[in-house]
């Protein structure tokens, strides 16, 4: 396979003005990440920074009207409140080993903007984020956290002034600040090195997830489910299983967001609806129009809500490896509403994608079998969102 | 490989003792129907060659100015067959050589080989894909020589000696010298880095140098110790017309 390729896609669509940074991280990729010593410190901080491991939880009351085991593999418990921190911390600690003084990254729903900023505080860092100013305006909350943490946060007012047009913005600056300056990218996608970096950054949770089922089960789950916006909570929730042969028989699904599921609506679903394009240096599945154009997406979850995705998921889709789904908002909805009723957990918006595969297709699991969610991230950040959208949530107290 | 078309369109304006002038211009701007008057008036007033930018929804290379410029064009439906429909339909033929620049996926999704007989059929020259480095141009050079269409090189302040090696072994036309650390349009101070790159490029490539982003007079190439062959302008052309100015106005200094 073509480096930095996966499969016909992956690939370094940049200005060459850009080439030189991405080779002196390729170059950080092979020598400090793969060094004992650091991860040897990078471990310590996901354990008494972060939290990890993450439990894997077991849902025995859905489970009892499902027929199966439902697991929860529990990202949302770590620092910063989702699995975007195991991330930053490794791409924070990789920017200080190289010797630069601040981090840049983009933000969509501003989950990447503040463990990115959290890790910078952490490490010592500069830190500037770039946010669509619609974004910014949506996720109030998050900006106040990014701002706390010491970050500079950007409002990006060109193209859609959302995560995509953000992205471009935070590329731009990176070709003026590559001296100093690491882009902590925030998904396993863009140009290589990153999807690469990123995956076996994440990598922690289907690793973790493969000796909790050992201990837990007694063997290896019948399924695993995640959501897929650019996929980097997937991918690394996938990779352990998908890269073991031992693991075969191991179903993986990804879900991506449908937006509304109105004939024609926005989505934010490139592997099942859109087509190979380039797009933030990858050439990978993307929503487009017939001459090329990027389309706006959508989703109700902002995590989610991109019109690409990682190349290596494109590939697994490609061969047959991982099965991609849609969920529409709808179903992510009730999703939300049912795991904080009958668990007592509130999921993410995003991670309720993937829950809500389970809960409204369980005629396509096994009786019996064991099946594990990513819960990729909490939802304390989305009840803003949900209030408007939850028959339960309205009306008086 | 000979010398192209476009090669020698610089190397004639040298010969008359000038820099090569090429103007850059959104294509559709500042709307459809004035477009071709545009480029008709740019070829009169001593355009060499004239990039015509093809607007992307995405542009990670550009500035605030031609963002903007793409943005409007594409909200009046401009597209690559238009432009190459517009391009084609001249009649007579510009002077000046085209060249079209713009980003790689609106070109891939057109079909590689479709494009590069349908824009010679348009009578354009060379492209130039900001978003496609070495490594990732095989598939487009490969397509685009078949019809004898230059695919130019794009280097930086930052690019390698070694990686310039690289691409002065398939590059033709000219090669494009990005002169900031930045985005079009980026704030130029023409200083010693800027003449270092210029002079490391003339000793690679042995094809013509063009210098762009940021270039807005060319009083500002007048203190160069190592002068191009070539000078692109494109946020100052545009911002120019955008304030109500003309294409002979703006031409005037470069022409004189």
């Amino acid at each position: 396979m073509k480096k930095g390729y996966f499969g016909e896609f992956g690939g370094q669509f940049v200005p060459e003005l850009l080439v030189p940074p991405l080779r002196e991280l390729e170059e950080a990729c092979e020598t400090i990440v793969a060094s004992s010593d650091f991860q040897e410190e990078l471990g310590d901080l996901l354990r008494n920074f972060a939290g990890r491991p993450t439990p894997l939880t077991r849902c025995d009351n859905l489970s009892r009207d499902l027929g199966f085991t439902l697991w929860l593999k529990r990202e949302d418990l770590l620092h910063t409140g989702a699995h975007k921190v195991n991330n930053t911390l490794g791409q924070a600690l990789l920017a200080k080993r190289m010797g630069k003084k601040n981090l840049l990254a983009e933000t969509g729903a501003g989950q990447h903007g503040v463990a990115t900023a959290a890790a910078a505080a952490k490490m010592g860092l500069g830190c500037t984020i770039f946010m669509g100013a619609t974004d910014v305006v949506r996720q109030a909350p998050n900006v106040a956290r990014m701002k706390l943490f010491g970050a500079t946060v950007v409002p990006v007012h060109s193209g859609t002034s959302t995560l995509k047009d953000a992205i471009n913005e935070a590329l731009r600056a990176w070709i003026a600040r590559q001296d100093d300056t690491l882009y902590c990218f925030g998904t396993a996608a863009g140009p290589h090195p990153f999807p690469t970096l990123v995956r076996n950054l994440q990598s922690i949770i289907g690793q973790e997830t493969k000796k909790q089922a050992a201990e837990r089960m007694g063997r290896l789950p019948d399924a695993v489910v995640a959501c897929v916006g650019g996929g980097s909570n997937a991918i690394g929730m996938f990779y352990p299983f998908a890269s073991d042969d031992a693991a075969k028989g191991v179903r993986l699904i990804g879900i991506e967001a449908g937006g509304t599921g109105e004939p024609g609506c926005y989505n934010s679903a490139p592997i099942n609806l859109g087509t190979p394009g380039v797009l933030h240096g990858q050439h990978s599945m993307l929503l487009q129009d017939a001459f090329g154009q990027v389309q706006p997406s959508h989703s109700v979850s902002a995590g989610l809500d991109y019109p690409g995705v990682g190349p290596e998921h494109s590939y697994f889709a490609q061969v047959g490896r991982v099965h991609y789904r849609v969920v529409y908002d709808a179903e992510a909805l009730r999703a939300f509403e049912t795991l904080a009723r009958r668990e007592g957990i509130i999921p993410a918006l995003e991670s309720s994608h993937a829950l809500a595969f389970v809960l409204e297709h369980r005629e396509e699991f096994t009786p019996g079998s064991h099946v594990v969610v990513n819960l990729s991230g909490r939802g304390d950040k989305d009840m803003g969102i949900v209030a408007g959208l939850l028959p339960s949530l309205q009306g008086d107290a | 490989m000979g010398k192209s078309t476009l090669q020698q369109r610089v190397e004639q304006a040298n010969k008359a003792g000038r820099i090569a002038r090429i103007p850059f211009i959104t294509a559709g701007f500042p709307t459809k129907a004035e477009f071709v008057g545009i480029l008709r008036e740019l070829d009169a007033h001593g355009a060499d060659v004239i990039e015509v930018g093809v607007p992307f929804s995405d542009p990670v290379a550009d500035g605030p100015v031609v963002e903007a410029a793409s943005r409007v064009a594409l909200e009046q439906g401009v597209t690559l067959p238009w432009i190459l429909e517009q391009l084609a339909g001249l009649t007579p033929r510009l002077k000046a050589g085209v060249v079209l620049m713009g980003y790689y996926n609106p070109f891939l999704q057109h079909g590689l080989e479709r494009l590069a007989a349908d824009a010679a059929k348009a009578g354009v020259e060379g492209f130039i894909v900001p978003d496609l480095p070495l490594g990732e141009d095989a598939p487009m050079r490969a397509a685009l020589r078949a019809h004898s269409i230059d695919l130019i090189p794009l280097v930086g302040l930052n690019t390698s000696e070694e990686r310039m090696r690289e691409y002065a072994a398939t590059a033709s036309g000219y090669v494009y010298v990005v002169s900031v650390m930045g985005t079009t349009g980026g704030t130029n101070s023409m200083n010693a880095t800027v003449e270092d790159a210029l002079e490391r490029v003339s000793r690679v490539f042995s094809v013509p140098v063009a210098l762009g982003f940021g270039i807005h007079s060319p009083q500002q190439l007048a203190s160069l110790r190592v002068k191009p062959q070539a000078a692109v302008f494109g946020s100052a052309l545009l911002r120019h017309l955008e304030a109500g100015g003309t294409v002979a106005e703006f031409m005037k200094p470069w022409v004189s």
